[in-house]
């Protein structure tokens, strides 16, 4: 267990909801992919049908992953691929570094990879003097700020056009006060022209792993991980170990879900086959493990590495929409992050699984049908049951379970309870002290209880 | 009709006891009303979800033997409350699942799902002249199915809409967000208080924007939740269980 401090998801989304108005905006902005998922899904009548199977497929997956990633391997390396293992982040770092070196890569463009920035990928390249530039709009926006994704899929989607006017401004020069995001672009476009032209390598995430073929698949919108990719002889693709699926048709299946999730697009733009490498050209297949095969042994929470990232349950988390991407304190937040997080260090994001209602709106929406509201339930369990709930909400919790297991005891707490409601003065039921009424009236207390009213007038 | 010779007890949720006893008193006159026969048992407290949402379940066993101990003899359990009803059914799988305990679980129902699957109520003589917006809390919503949920691509039902269409001048108002959480979650309302007050208000507003002079739901803790959101920011809307609304008179 490690011993960094813990994520405290409530003061972070305190921070946040501090600025209403922003909050709204976010929530809206959030909520419209949503919206858009919902007419996508709608459209395709077997959509449930869908969803089942693609449950089933990875279900099937994670069962015989082992069996999977040699075959894929196999196949891979029959292509041409060099296909390596990385451990952890360090290992999937160090494994990129030596390929860029060993091509003396001065700059590498990046595109569509959470998994890089789970392992920080970018800091690790830039201390050996490698230039690292995401070509993805959304993802280039935030590196030039010098942040992490705040979504999967949408990284900027907490940025307004006009603080990417501002940024632009600043550092390519743009024009003052533009937000017209049409000019916007075309400013991205032309600085990341120049970086293509330039760059040395290119590095992909990857979508889906098909281990008959042995090829990725990489969905993108503005196709920026093509250009990279075609520019140059040399390619890298990483992936996590459970980005596998057995077979080349069950993308008839998952590319069908993905977008639509996603935001209600039937397919991305850009679904990209990398097979082989170029003649005269290296692809390297970077696999990682990083926690997934630990978290694969655990029977209650496996089924979390069904996630395909669309991220549909954020669009869909009341709590995500108000309190941002970076009140979770992880490369993936929201109701997925909160699932997997405890799993890499239960101490750090014990939070996590209580920033949620339980409303289960992430497992309704999620294409794969991962339970996601009933793994936090058990993730609050697994917190109970190593120490690490909050002392004094599990005295007072205590104390109430004592009280509830006795009718005797609830019968003499609860009178006094109403007692002291109903006749303390406002200042001690209302206070600082009470984070109810902060913003909220207690509930006014009647003269008797159901079970006083029922004893007197029924028994 | 008449149902007579089924024995319901009724399960009055701790803080609907406490807090909220004409809704209580609205439940069983309702049961009454539809032919029941309902007996209240004195030693019930909770069903320990305030613990089990904490993280806390083992210390909740306690809890659960207790409910099972004073709900074990009945053919029905009936609870005006979607989320207890979840409680049971879906988390006592964490004791020894016993023959009374497996029956418990089965025989618990939230007063809504009773109406309209047990006793396939058609008619209440209920008459409720007014706006209503109704709240579907997501425990009745997707945890005991009672409505679609919009993120399910099936026909539309609603077990909440079909009663209270039973309701003489009642109307019901559309909502911009027909299935959003209203942000209460148990000790949640406490420990993400600043997410949780404005997902209320939000939740609000909506019913507020719609034209709703009432906020209905088969769930009180939601309710009091809004309530408290209400009467601090004196908000021209009022809260109303969907029991007090099925139990007025035509």
């Amino acid at each position: 267990m490690g011993s960094q401090k813990s994520i405290n998801h409530a003061a972070a989304a305190d921070k946040f909801i501090a600025n209403e108005s922003r909050t709204d905006w976010h929530n809206a902005s959030v909520s419209y992919l949503r919206k858009k998922r919902d007419v996508g899904a709608a459209l395709v009548p077997e959509w449930e049908t869908l969803r089942s199977l693609a449950s089933g497929i990875k279900n099937n997956v994670l069962g015989n992953l082992d069996q999977y990633l040699e075959q894929f391997e196999k196949n891979a390396q029959a292509n041409g691929v060099q296909v390596h293992w990385a451990v952890d982040a360090e290992s999937h770092n160090r494994i990129v570094t030596s390929i860029l070196e060993r091509h003396k890569v001065k700059l590498l463009v990046k595109s569509k990879s959470m998994l890089t920035e789970e392992c920080h990928l970018n800091p690790h390249l830039e201390a050996r003097g490698i230039e690292v530039v995401d070509t993805d709009l959304g993802e280039r926006i935030i590196q030039m700020r010098d942040e992490g994704p705040s979504h999967i899929v949408a990284p900027a989607i907490h940025i307004k056009k006009e603080e990417v006017g501002e940024l632009f401004h600043d550092q390519l020069q743009s024009e003052a006060g533009a937000t017209d995001p049409q000019y916007l672009t075309e400013v991205a476009r032309q600085h990341l022209r120049e970086k293509f032209l330039n760059c040395d390598a290119a590095l992909t995430g990857v979508n889906f792993a098909v281990a008959e073929t042995g090829g990725v698949v990489v969905c993108t919108n503005e196709g920026n991980a093509d250009m990279g990719a075609h520019m140059v002889p040399l390619q890298i693709h990483c992936m996590g170990i459970e980005k596998i699926i057995p077979r080349q048709q069950d993308l008839g299946v998952f590319l069908r879900l993905l977008a639509r999730s996603a935001t209600g697009q039937p397919i991305t733009i850009y679904s990209s086959h990398h097979q082989k490498p170029k003649e005269g050209g290296e692809m390297h297949i970077v696999i990682v493990d990083n926690g997934r095969s630990k978290h694969l042994g655990r029977d209650t929470f496996r089924n979390a590495l069904k996630c395909i990232r669309c991220g549909a349950c954020m669009n869909s988390c009341p709590v995500y929409r108000r309190s941002g991407g970076y009140s979770y304190g992880y490369t993936v937040p929201g109701p997925i992050g909160s699932i997997l997080t405890p799993g890499f260090n239960l101490e750090k994001y014990k939070e996590l699984p209580f920033a949620s209602t339980l409303c289960g709106a992430c497992s309704a929406v999620c294409p794969t049908k991962i339970n996601i509201d009933e793994q936090l339930y058990k993730w609050r369990q697994k917190v109970y049951e190593e120490d690490y709930l909050d002392k004094t909400k599990e005295t007072g919790l205590s104390v109430a379970g004592n009280v509830l297991s006795s009718a005797k005891k609830y019968k003499r707490a609860s009178a006094l309870m109403r007692w002291a409601l109903k006749w303390m003065p406002r200042f001690m039921t209302h206070n600082r002290f009470n984070a109810w009424a902060k913003k909220r009236e207690l509930p006014e207390v009647p003269g008797e209880s159901f079970r006083d009213w029922y004893r007197k007038n029924r028994k | 009709m008449s149902h007579q010779s089924i024995r319901v007890a009724l399960f009055v949720p701790c803080y609907v006891d406490q807090f909220y006893p004409q809704v209580g008193k609205a439940a069983l006159q309702l049961l009454e009303k539809c032919g029941c026969t309902v007996d209240y048992p004195d030693e019930q407290t909770c069903c320990g979800q305030p613990l089990a949402n904490s993280g806390m379940e083992q210390a909740a066993k306690p809890i659960y033997h207790h409910f099972v101990e004073t709900f074990g003899s009945y053919d029905y359990i009936v609870v005006p409350s979607a989320s207890c009803a979840y409680h049971v059914s879906h988390h006592y799988d964490v004791i020894e699942q016993t023959e009374v305990v497996k029956k418990v679980r089965e025989s618990i129902y939230d007063i809504t799902a009773f109406l309209t699957d047990v006793l396939h109520i058609e008619s209440l003589g209920a008459r409720f002249p007014h706006k209503v917006g109704i709240h579907q809390s997501c425990h009745g919503l997707r945890g005991l199915q009672l409505a679609r949920s919009t993120e399910q691509m099936i026909d539309p039902y609603s077990k909440w809409e079909h009663l209270l269409h039973m309701v003489s001048d009642l109307e019901l108002v559309q909502l911009e967000r027909p299935d959003e959480c209203c942000g209460f979650g148990g000790t949640f309302a406490v420990a993400e208080e600043a997410v949780s007050a404005k997902m209320g208000k939000d939740r609000v507003r909506d019913h507020l924007n719609s034209g709703a002079e009432f906020i209905t739901s088969g769930d009180m803790s939601c309710l009091m939740h809004m309530e408290g959101l209400i009467r601090r920011n004196k908000w021209p809307i009022q809260v109303k269980h969907l029991v007090e609304i099925l139990n007025t008179d035509g």
